[in-house]
C-alpha cells in the first residue's frame, strides 16, 4: 500500500514538471472518508457577520474561538452548541489582520496577526493579555509601503506577518514566520529565544521554506510545518532539525493533530482563490494521516455552497471524528462528523483528557 | 388596455430614432434616519413586497496606519426601505466586503446582491440581510502609495479566464438562477457562473468590436436568457445569447450606463444616458425601448432639480411605469412614474 501511494506520488511530480501551479500539486490516492456536515451550528448574532475566517479553535470544554477578518479582525467565542458566547479583544492593538487561533493545553487563548506582526497569548476568558511576542510596526512611520525587493533579515524578536503558534508538551512556542520572513521559530515558554530553521530567505531545499503558513507539535514534540507555496508538509524534530517532508497531499495550506492516545494529522488541499474553470475538481478535500505521512482517506470537495469548502484556512481536530472547519472566501466555519472511522482510534469525545 | 398597449407598440415601430417623450412626474419618497444621508447613489432596487434597498457611497475606505501593510475598510451602507419610504434598517454594518458600492439588484426570491468595485466583490445576502454566498475576494491590502490597477495574473481588460474581479460593475441572474457578473470597469468582460456559484465561463475584453466593451457597466438578462449589456464609452448594448455569443447592437440612445429589464410577459429595457459626473449639458435622458432595441420614448434631462437626473447609476424597473433611479451626482433617489 505504502509504495503505491509513494509511486502515485511519483507520478503525480512528474506530471506536474515542477510547476509551482497549486493545481499540480500531487496526490495520493486515498479513500473517501463517510462525513456528514452539521448545518447551521453556528449562530451568529441578529444582525453581525463573520468575515474571512482564517482561525477556528476549541478548548477543553468545546468552546470554539473564531479569529476573521471583519471590517476589524475580530476574535469570537461560541459555546459546544454553536451559540455565540462573546466577542473577545474587542479594539484590541494586536488584531488588524487575523491568521491564526490557537488554544494551549491550559485553555489560554493564542492569537496570530499578519497585520500587527504580534502573537498574543491571553488568558482563558479572553480579559487577560498574558504575553506578545513580536513588534506592531509603528504608526509614526506612515502607511506601510509595499516592499520591493528581498525580504529585511530576520530578527529574534520581530516577525514578519506571522501564520502560526503551536506549543510542545512542555510549553515551548514554536512560530511559524511566515510571509516575509521564511522559517519556523523555537521560543521558551516564558518567551526566550531558543532557535530557528529557515531565514527572511524562501528555498525549497532542507530547512528551507517558501511560506510557512501554519504548523502543529505532537505529543512527541515533533514539529510539523505546512509549507505552502513548496506544495509539502515538512516534519522537524524538537530542535528543529529536518526530519522528513510529505509531499502527496495537494497544497499545503495548513496543518491539525488530533488530541488523545492517537494522534492523526489533518491536512487541506485547499483551493486557491482565482480557480480556473475545472480546477475545483483537484482540489478542496482534507486528508485524514497519520503521522508517520500514511495517508488514511479524505473528505469533503470544493464548492461555494456549504458543506463545500471555499479556501479552507485552517481546523480544529481536537476531536479527530468532529472537525470545525474555517474558509477564507466564504466567510464561514463548519462543523463537520466523520463517520464510520472509529475503527481508526478511540473517540475522544468522553476520553479521559490527555497528559497535562 | 391591451388595445392601448398595441397601439403604442405599433406606434414603437414606425417612429423614427427620434423618440417621442415620455411624460413622467418624480418623487423621493425614502427618508432616512436622523443625521444619516445618502452620499452617491449607486444601485437601487425593488423586491417583491416593493421593499427598496440602496447601496451607497456615504463614507470613506479608511487605510490603517502602524501594520504589516495597508489595509481599507469600510465606505459603503446597505439601506432597506418599506413600500412608502419608511426607513426600516441599514444592512451589513458590520460586513467585510462594504467598501464603494457600485450596484445593489434583488433577484427572483427576494436575495439582495451587492456589487462592490474597491472589495472587487458579488455578494449575495438571504432576504434577512444573512450572507448566502461569496463571489471574488477582497483583495488583502493596498498598495502605498497606489499603483494602477493591474488585475491579478493578467492586466485588465485581458480577458481573463477566472472567477476575480477588477472592479466589477453590476449583477443579474436568468430564469435558472445563473449569474452573470458584469466585471466591469476593470476589467471588460461578463462572468457567467452557475446558481451555485461555479465559475463556467467569461466573455470579453477590452475594445471597440462586437463582443467587447469600453466598460462592462450595467447587465440585465431578459426572460429567455439572452444578456445585455450596457458597454458604457461606446455608446451601445451589446445583446449576448445565453453561453455569450454575440447577437446584436442596441444603438442611438446615447451612452448607456445603467440598464434595468422589466418583468412580466412584456418586458421592456430601461437604459439611462446618464450624464457624465462633470457635466449637465449633455445627456441625462433615459429611454424605454423594445427588447429588439425599437425604441418606445425616453424621458428626463440632466439637471440638480426634481424631474433632472444626476449621472444615474442604477435603475429599477419590477413595476414597469415606476421606476427607482439612483443618482451618484445627486446623492439622492428619484420615484419616477410613468404615464
Amino acid at each position: 500500500m505504502k509504495s503505491h501511494l509513494a509511486a502515485a506520488a511519483v507520478v503525480a511530480l512528474l506530471l506536474s514538471g515542477g510547476q509551482a501551479w497549486p493545481q499540480s500539486a500531487a496526490t495520493a490516492v486515498a479513500p473517501d472518508l463517510p462525513y456528514e456536515a452539521v448545518p447551521g451550528f453556528f449562530k451568529v448574532p441578529k444582525g453581525d457577520y463573520l468575515g474571512e475566517l482564517q482561525g477556528v479553535a476549541t478548548n477543553s470544554k468545546g468552546h470554539i474561538f473564531a479569529f476573521f477578518r471583519g471590517p476589524r479582525t475580530r476574535l469570537w467565542e461560541f459555546d459546544q452548541n454553536g451559540n455565540f458566547v462573546k466577542e473577545i479583544g474587542k479594539g484590541y492593538y494586536g488584531f488588524m489582520f487575523a491568521h491564526s487561533v490557537r488554544v494551549d493545553r491550559d485553555d489560554n487563548i493564542w492569537t496570530v496577526d499578519e497585520g500587527t506582526n504580534v502573537v498574543t497569548k491571553f488568558d482563558p476568558t479572553g480579559s487577560k493579555v498574558l504575553m506578545v511576542i513580536g513588534h506592531r510596526p509603528d504608526q509614526a512611520d506612515g502607511p506601510y509601503a509595499t516592499p520591493k525587493g528581498p525580504n529585511p533579515p530576520d530578527g529574534k524578536y520581530t516577525l514578519c506577518r506571522p501564520t502560526d503558534v503551536a506549543w510542545d508538551p512542555q510549553g515551548n512556542i514554536f512560530i511559524s514566520d511566515g510571509y516575509c520572513n521564511n522559517r519556523v521559530v523555537k521560543y521558551d515558554r516564558n518567551g526566550r529565544y531558543l532557535t530557528q530553521s529557515g531565514s527572511e530567505k524562501p528555498g525549497k531545499g532542507e530547512n528551507e521554506y517558501n511560506l510557512p503558513h501554519g504548523l502543529q507539535v505532537d505529543h512527541d514534540g515533533n514539529v510539523y510545518v505546512a509549507d505552502r507555496t513548496n506544495n509539502r508538509y515538512v516534519v522537524l524534530d524538537n530542535n528543529l532539525k529536518w526530519r522528513t517532508a510529505y509531499t502527496n497531499v495537494g497544497t499545503a495550506w495548513s496543518a491539525c493533530i488530533s488530541e488523545g492516545p492517537h494522534q492523526y494529522l489533518f491536512v487541506s488541499n485547499s483551493n486557491p482563490n482565482g480557480n480556473a474553470p475545472g480546477s475545483w475538481a483537484k482540489t478542496g478535500q482534507i486528508y485524514k494521516m497519520e503521522l508517520n505521512g500514511t495517508v488514511l482517506g479524505k473528505f469533503g470537495h470544493a464548492g461555494k455552497q456549504a458543506p463545500g469548502f471555499q479556501v479552507v484556512h485552517m481546523m480544529d481536530c481536537r476531536d479527530p471524528n468532529a472537525l470545525i472547519v474555517g474558509e477564507i472566501e466564504s466567510w464561514r466555519m463548519q462543523k463537520f462528523v466523520l463517520r464510520g472511522t472509529e475503527a481508526a482510534g478511540p473517540r475522544a469525545s468522553g476520553r479521559k483528557k490527555g497528559s497535562r | 388596455m391591451k388595445r392601448l398597449a398595441l397601439l403604442l407598440l405599433a406606434a414603437a415601430c414606425i417612429l423614427p430614432a427620434s423618440a417621442q417623450e415620455i411624460s413622467y412626474d418624480t418623487s423621493q419618497p425614502l427618508t432616512l434616519p436622523k443625521d444619516t444621508f445618502f452620499g452617491q447613489a449607486m444601485g437601487v432596487a425593488t423586491n417583491s413586497k416593493g421593499h427598496v434597498f440602496v447601496y451607497t457611497r456615504n463614507g470613506e475606505p479608511t487605510v490603517t496606519l502602524g501594520g504589516s501593510r495597508a489595509f481599507a475598510h469600510g465606505g459603503s451602507s446597505l439601506y432597506e426601505f418599506d413600500a412608502n419610504g419608511k426607513f426600516v434598517r441599514q444592512i451589513g454594518q458590520q460586513m467585510y466586503g462594504l467598501l464603494a458600492a457600485e450596484a445593489v439588484r434583488v433577484d427572483a426570491q427576494d436575495n439582495i446582491w451587492l456589487v462592490d468595485r474597491y472589495s472587487n466583490m458579488v455578494i449575495k445576502l438571504d432576504p434577512d440581510g444573512r450572507v448566502a454566498m461569496l463571489l471574488g475576494r477582497k483583495p488583502e491590502s493596498v498598495d502605498v502609495p497606489s499603483t494602477p490597477d493591474m488585475g491579478r495574473g493578467s492586466p485588465p481588460g485581458a480577458g481573463q479566464q477566472s472567477d476575480l474581479f477588477q472592479s466589477p460593475a453590476d449583477v443579474a441572474f436568468d430564469a435558472q438562477g445563473n449569474i452573470f457578473v458584469a466585471d466591469g470597469l476593470g476589467n471588460a468582460r461578463v462572468a457567467k457562473f452557475t446558481r451555485d456559484g461555479v465559475f463556467v465561463k467569461s466573455w470579453g475584453a477590452r475594445g471597440t468590436g462586437e463582443g467587447q466593451f469600453k466598460q462592462a457597466h450595467s447587465i440585465a438578462v431578459d426572460a429567455a436568457g439572452n444578456v445585455y449589456v450596457a458597454d458604457t464609452g461606446n455608446s451601445r448594448i451589446q445583446v449576448f445569447d445565453n453561453d455569450g455569443n454575440f447577437k446584436r447592437a442596441i444603438t442611438n440612445i446615447g451612452d448607456p450606463m445603467a440598464i434595468c429589464i422589466t418583468p412580466g410577459p412584456h418586458q421592456y429595457i430601461y437604459a439611462s444616458n446618464s450624464n457624465p459626473i462633470d457635466d449637465l449639458d449633455r445627456g441625462g435622458d433615459i429611454y424605454k425601448l423594445e427588447l429588439d432595441g425599437t425604441l418606445a420614448g425616453h424621458f428626463g434631462r440632466a439637471g440638480k432639480l426634481p424631474r433632472e437626473f444626476g449621472t444615474v447609476m442604477g435603475v429599477d424597473c419590477r413595476k414597469p411605469n415606476q421606476l427607482y433611479v439612483a443618482e451618484a451626482g445627486n446623492w439622492r433617489v428619484q420615484k419616477v412614474d410613468l404615464h
